[in-house]
């Protein structure tokens, strides 16, 4: 569950996105308002200047087009049969649809530039947005979604977004501006054309289609040999020292040369394919472009309802203009439903449900009150209380925090069909030290994870303080518990700032003290820059045993009155560890403690042991009594068979 | 760089050159098309002459089909080009890899690795595909555009070498602008990723702390950064297309002002006319294409020079000239021996080392994390090589050894070990290719890995997969001990290859050893005093160097390191693992 180093984006072929296989969407055009509701949302304004602009310069580009057409028929020719030609009718005209393209111009500046708004300050809303949900969401979330899967929402499927947002539709919306005008202008000066036009374009759809269908099958196999040959690397690399000292370069090399020669062949044909389409369609273009002429020629010559020269010229360049939007807008077409794609996903995340947290009970800063009762304090006094507001009563009651831990026959599951932990009783006093053991996956690490309610359990009740964890707001109830991991965590940032992640507000001094308790201390002032080393890459440059001993201080500096230690020193050597001890023993003095490991030392001098297997507690109490006792305990214990057990 | 990787353009080297070939072509026919057009509309319609029309419609539909044939056969050569390219680069990566020694391993990094195999050599394929079928056809677009333009108009083919100039330059400065602001923007890009991934993998150390809106703001700021670099860099990119457009337009007015003069004055037809705006779409159409591949030919450049760097790498342990191809027995001998795994480290990793170990023994190793426990056995197997001194394996030094050789008669268990997707079978026999079904059971015996395998649905034959998911960590650790065992070799090394075995298993694996193969040398590390106070002898390292070389009560008299782990292990003698 540690997540994956490498999680660079999924390769995509050439074209992949354009023309790859369509992913199957169940409901594309509610996805497609949702997203555009969301743009609106923000950017109603933009959005509305951003229309118009892209209206005003595809406009002007087809009124060029028109320009063509009147600048032969209207001016050149008469010009030419003029006995004393006269531009400065053309010299007005030109000025004209130099204005025009003036507006256009601006209309393609203003449109641009605000489309970046509109883009750049979506994919961040909705970045921060998914964000803050998944900061929300339940551990379940994460325990049952590949790591891989939620890093690949924030980069491949916002990428494809952003794809959409600021080119696909702005585009669409030119082109689809551009065909209407010219098919209206097409319908003006010939309809018989028109005709022609619009079947060539029908058989440039059949010719895409059938391409794209081709090209998809291909696709689909590259992409299948893609992930061979990926999941292949990965799986290799992981093992290479293995393979070293195994002497088994050549049989690697054998495998990956076959797998690899798969992918070229895939790819091969899917690339080709996606080659193919575009010049096919652009000679296509030019077909229709001769036919046109042709038809043009002999309409003109016959002077058929009034068709010149002029507008047969306009014509073709029409002709021309038509099928290149066209072929663009089925292009993006694609791209769209890509983006639809990713856009579900990215939604889906969005629509999670978050953590449930009905708890109203608050962890206060308390002080004794003078008449044997205590109250809410606003400094910090080292005491804590929860503050418990009884609805029916209309009261307030302040129980002082103790760390007095009950688990009253707690059953829980996974899922509800599979329970794992049975009948669960745990009575843990207040600076009590629990232990729990057992072989892995006896449950003990679930356990743990049930106190701060990482999960919820099925039945039974745990109850802190004598409060109902349920009722206790879960930021309180987590703040009140420090915990450390098995799998040590540590952000990028200074060793200062990793360890004040315990308790905000601490000052250098008591971060210092913390890592003193820990022991952490020496090894920090010798790192290159002491407590200001930075760490990266989850502290990839710290061994595993200080990265624990981090951990150790940073729960320390947090100060909770109850810890929970789930193999914190399970890779510090049993000498350092020695010493750790010592600080672990002046951190947990006074604190309710429950410890997990597979270590004697740490687990000796327990309250209580409980042994687990399977999900129930076979055995609790002291060491001694356990030893006594013969059971698993001292099986496990002495790496011997019990003599009180059968064996 | 470029060099190295072209290199392994090598049987592509014809598709690679077809390719432009091919698109040269389709450019050439694309420029004769509207030649043909204005013909059409000067000499056939204008003229009123249907059968030039006829006869240049024909020849048109010609050049159609001559010209989409080269773009298929530039498509398809690109494809295969490119794919095959692609192909050779991981080969290289992926061979040269194999004759990685730790070391280099290490330099990379695994997740480094993968990333070269895969996302970067499809940054290369697609950029290489662009280049060829690109790169070639934009500037001959523009040639011939230019061209023709001079042939038909030399006066308005002037305006148009203007405008390509001016419109260069303007491109230029942009691209150069937005370049130095996107490598900014991916640096800050990756770092927010990383803060997500972080955030996903540490979510329990988050919520466990309550640090949810801590993380948000983290997170925010970041975010916001990016937001705000990106408008800078993409508010240049916006000029684009509006630069682009006034250069257009500006070329047309001017055309159409111009032309119509000359038109009136004879000197000019208007299927030209027509002939000339179509060329100055193409000529500028180019040019924006030019400026697009150079700034994903930059892009691209960090991914080639992250593939040249695998390639280029020399494995730093190679077999000497004339090999030693026998290892006489298991005999071990450290001699003045350091090591250090930078060579320009301040303080070795491993100090002086003086060791003899006799043929057969059974050797424990303890000592601190850091101590440099695993360092010391790697250089048995020639792992890494010694900075200093030598380390001799059946009395001659290993850098003599055939590695192959060296490697199959010492075997090693890693700590950090890893079982592949196969049968359990499979990984068995990486040991021994041709080792039978019985011998592979009785190594899984000796390594108490048969109780569990006998108790799988499929035994022997149960399917692991990637990664060893589906076994425990006990469980692997016993079918990696296994695997090693299999090599039948002169000299075995545990390398904290049992700590998640319970110990009663792991006393029975010593005992099997002890007893089954008396010859092998045997040198195990381990965490716990129980794991080898019954060896032969026992090796304490601290920072480096041997602190002490003995038996068990040798040591617990002598040695104080020793005698304070014991104590504080023995004073709770065991572990709970499974």
């Amino acid at each position: 569950m540690a997540g994956k180093e490498n999680m660079g984006p999924v390769p995509k072929g050439p074209g992949a996105r354009g023309r790859g296989p369509r992913p199957k969407i169940e409901n594309p055009g509610k996805l497609f308002k949702r997203i555009m509701k969301y743009v609106f949302k923000y950017y109603w304004f933009h959005c509305i200047i951003v229309f118009i602009g892209i209206i005003v310069s595809a406009l002007a580009g087809a009124q060029g087009t028109m320009f063509t057409k009147s600048l032969i028929d209207d001016y050149i020719i008469p010009l030419t049969k003029a006995a004393d030609p006269d531009f400065s009718g053309l010299l007005t005209k030109i000025l004209q649809v130099a204005a025009f393209y003036g507006a256009g111009i601006l209309g393609t500046f203003l449109y641009s530039r605000l489309m970046i708004y509109v883009t750049q300050g979506t994919l961040q809303k909705l970045r921060v947005e998914m964000f803050t949900k998944m900061e929300s969401l339940p551990i379940k979330y994460f325990d049952t979604h590949a790591h891989g899967d939620i890093m690949s929402i924030y980069t491949n499927d916002i990428d494809t977004l952003r794809q959409m947002i600021s080119q696909s539709i702005p585009q669409s919306i030119s082109c689809l501006v551009t065909i209407a005008s010219v098919f209206i202008y097409m319908v003006i000066l010939s309809i018989p054309l028109t005709i022609i036009t619009l079947l060539m374009i029908g058989v440039s759809f059949y010719a895409t289609k059938k391409l794209a269908g081709l090209s998809g099958s291909y696709f689909l196999a590259q992409q299948k040999d893609i992930g061979k040959v990926n999941g292949y690397i990965e799986e290799m690399m992981e093992g290479q020292k293995v393979i070293k000292v195994f002497c088994h370069e050549e049989e690697s090399k054998e495998e990956f040369n076959k797998l690899n020669d798969q992918l070229f062949e895939s790819a091969d044909n899917a690339n080709k394919f996606a080659n193919i389409l575009m010049p096919v369609n652009a000679q296509l273009g030019n077909i229709s472009y001769v036919l046109c002429a042709i038809a043009g020629g002999f309409l003109a010559l016959n002077g058929v309802n009034g068709f010149t020269v002029g507008s047969l010229v306009s014509f073709l360049t029409f002709n021309k203009s038509f099928s290149m939007p066209i072929n663009q807008i089925s292009q993006q077409l694609n791209a769209v439903v890509m983006a639809l794609a990713g856009a579900d996903r990215v939604f889906k995340l969005i629509d999670e449900k978050p953590e449930t947290d009905d708890g109203y009970v608050e962890l206060v800063n308390a002080k004794e009150d003078g008449k044997g009762g205590i109250t809410e304090s606003e400094a910090r006094t080292g005491m804590w209380a929860w503050k418990h507001y009884h609805k029916d009563s209309d009261t307030t009651t302040y129980v002082k925090m103790q760390g007095d831990l009950v688990f009253d026959h707690v059953d829980f599951g996974y899922n509800d069909d599979k329970i794992i932990l049975h009948d669960i009783e745990i009575y843990a006093k207040p600076g009590q030290k629990i232990a729990f053991v057992g072989a892995t996956g006896a449950g003990k690490t679930t356990i743990t994870n049930l106190i701060n309610r990482f999960y919820d359990i099925q039945d039974g009740k745990i109850r802190y303080d004598g409060i109902n964890i349920n009722k206790i707001k879960k930021k309180d109830l987590r703040q009140s518990l420090g915990i450390v991991l098995q799998d040590t965590h540590l952000f990028t940032g200074t060793v200062m700032e990793n360890i004040r992640y315990g308790k905000l507000d601490a000052t250098d001094e008591e971060v210092m003290e913390a890592a003193k308790l820990a022991n952490a201390h020496s090894f920090i002032k010798r790192l290159p820059d002491g407590y200001n080393t930075m760490l990266t890459g989850d502290g990839a440059n710290l061994s595993q045993g200080q990265r624990q001993l981090l951990a150790i201080a940073r729960a320390a500096v947090a100060d909770p009155p109850a810890l929970i230690l789930d193999e914190a020193t399970s890779s510090i050597d049993t000498r350092t560890e020695k010493l750790v001890q010592k600080g672990m023993d002046r951190l947990m003095r006074g604190r309710t403690t429950f410890v997990i490991a597979h270590r004697l030392s740490t687990v000796r001098n327990s309250d209580c042991i409980m042994v687990l297997e399977q999900g129930h507690i076979i055995e609790r109490g002291t060491h001694d009594e356990l030893i006594e006792k013969q059971g698993k305990y001292y099986q496990l214990y002495t790496g011997k068979l019990g003599s009180g057990i059968a064996g | 760089m470029l060099k190295t990787l072209a290199a392994h353009i090598k049987e592509f080297k014809k598709d690679s050159l077809l390719t432009p070939v091919f698109m040269i072509l389709e450019v050439i026919m694309e420029t004769i098309i509207p030649l043909m057009m204005a013909s059409i509309i000067d000499d056939g319609v204008e003229a009123g002459n249907m059968n030039h029309i006829y006869f240049m419609g024909s020849l048109m539909v010609v050049t159609a089909f001559i010209s989409l044939w080269a773009g298929v056969m530039g498509g398809k050569y690109g494809a295969r080009a490119s794919t095959g390219f692609a192909r050779n680069l991981r080969k290289a990566m992926y061979e040269n890899i194999q004759t990685f020694s730790f070391s280099n391993i290490d330099k990379f990094s695994t997740s480094g690795l993968v990333t070269r195999l895969t996302t970067d050599v499809m940054n290369i394929q697609n950029a290489y595909q662009m280049i060829l079928r690109m790169c070639m056809r934009a500037p001959a677009s523009l040639i011939c555009a230019m061209a023709m333009s001079f042939y038909v108009n030399a006066r308005v083919a002037l305006i148009y070498l203007g405008a390509v100039f001016i419109l260069g330059i303007i491109l230029c400065i942009i691209i150069k602008f937005t370049m130095k602001y996107f490598k900014q923007v991916f640096k800050k890009y990756d770092a927010l990723n990383e803060s997500v991934q972080e955030n996903v993998s540490a979510i329990r150390v988050v919520k466990a702390y309550s640090r949810e809106e801590f993380e948000k703001s983290k997170f925010m700021t970041a975010s916001g950064n990016i937001y705000n670099m990106f408008i800078k860099a993409e508010k240049l990119i916006a000029l684009n297309g509006p630069v682009m457009q006034l250069a257009v337009y500006s070329c047309i007015l001017l055309i159409s002002w111009i032309g119509a003069k000359m038109i009136v004055g004879s000197s000019m037809t208007t299927g030209e006319l027509s002939q000339l705006l179509t060329y100055c779409m193409n000529i500028l159409m180019s040019l924006m294409m030019l400026s697009m591949i150079f700034v994903m030919i930059t892009m691209s450049m960090a991914s080639a020079e992250r593939i040249a760097e695998v390639i280029e790498e020399k494995a730093d342990i190679i077999n000497p000239e004339n090999p030693v191809m026998h290892v006489p027995d298991g005999r071990i001998k450290f001699e003045h021996a350091s090591f250090s795994y930078k060579s320009d480290a301040e303080t070795p990793v491993l100090k002086n080392i003086n060791i003899s170990i006799e043929q057969g023994q059974m050797i424990g190793v303890i000592g601190g994390t850091g101590s440099a426990k695993s360092s010391l056995v790697n250089l048995i197997s020639r792992l890494y090589d010694v900075s200093d001194g030598k380390v001799m394996v059946g009395g001659i030094d290993v850098r003599d050894y055939d590695i192959e050789t060296l490697r199959n008669e010492v075997s090693v268990v890693l700590q950090k070990n890893v079982l592949f997707s196969g049968t359990i079978l499979d990984n068995l026999r990486w040991g021994d290719a041709d080792a039978t079904e019985e011998e592979c059971i009785h190594a899984c015996k000796l390594a108490c890995a048969d109780e569990f395998i006998n108790k799988m649905p499929d035994g022997y034959n149960t399917y692991i997969e990637q990664g060893g998911t589906n076994v425990s960590g006990g469980q692997k650790q016993r079918l990696c001990i296994a695997r090693a065992l299999i090599k039948k070799p002169k000299v075995l090394i545990l390398d904290d290859s049992t700590s998640a075995v319970d110990t009663a298993t792991d006393s029975k694996i010593r005992k099997a050893f002890a007893e089954e193969i008396p010859g092998t040398t045997k040198i195990i590390i381990a965490q716990r005093i129980s794991s080898i106070k019954d060896c032969d002898k026992i090796i304490v390292m601290e920072d480096g160097a041997v602190d002490g070389f003995g038996t068990h009560e040798e040591l617990l008299e002598s040695n104080e390191i020793y005698r304070d782990v014991y104590e504080s292990q023995m004073s709770g003698s065991g572990d709970f693992d499974e």
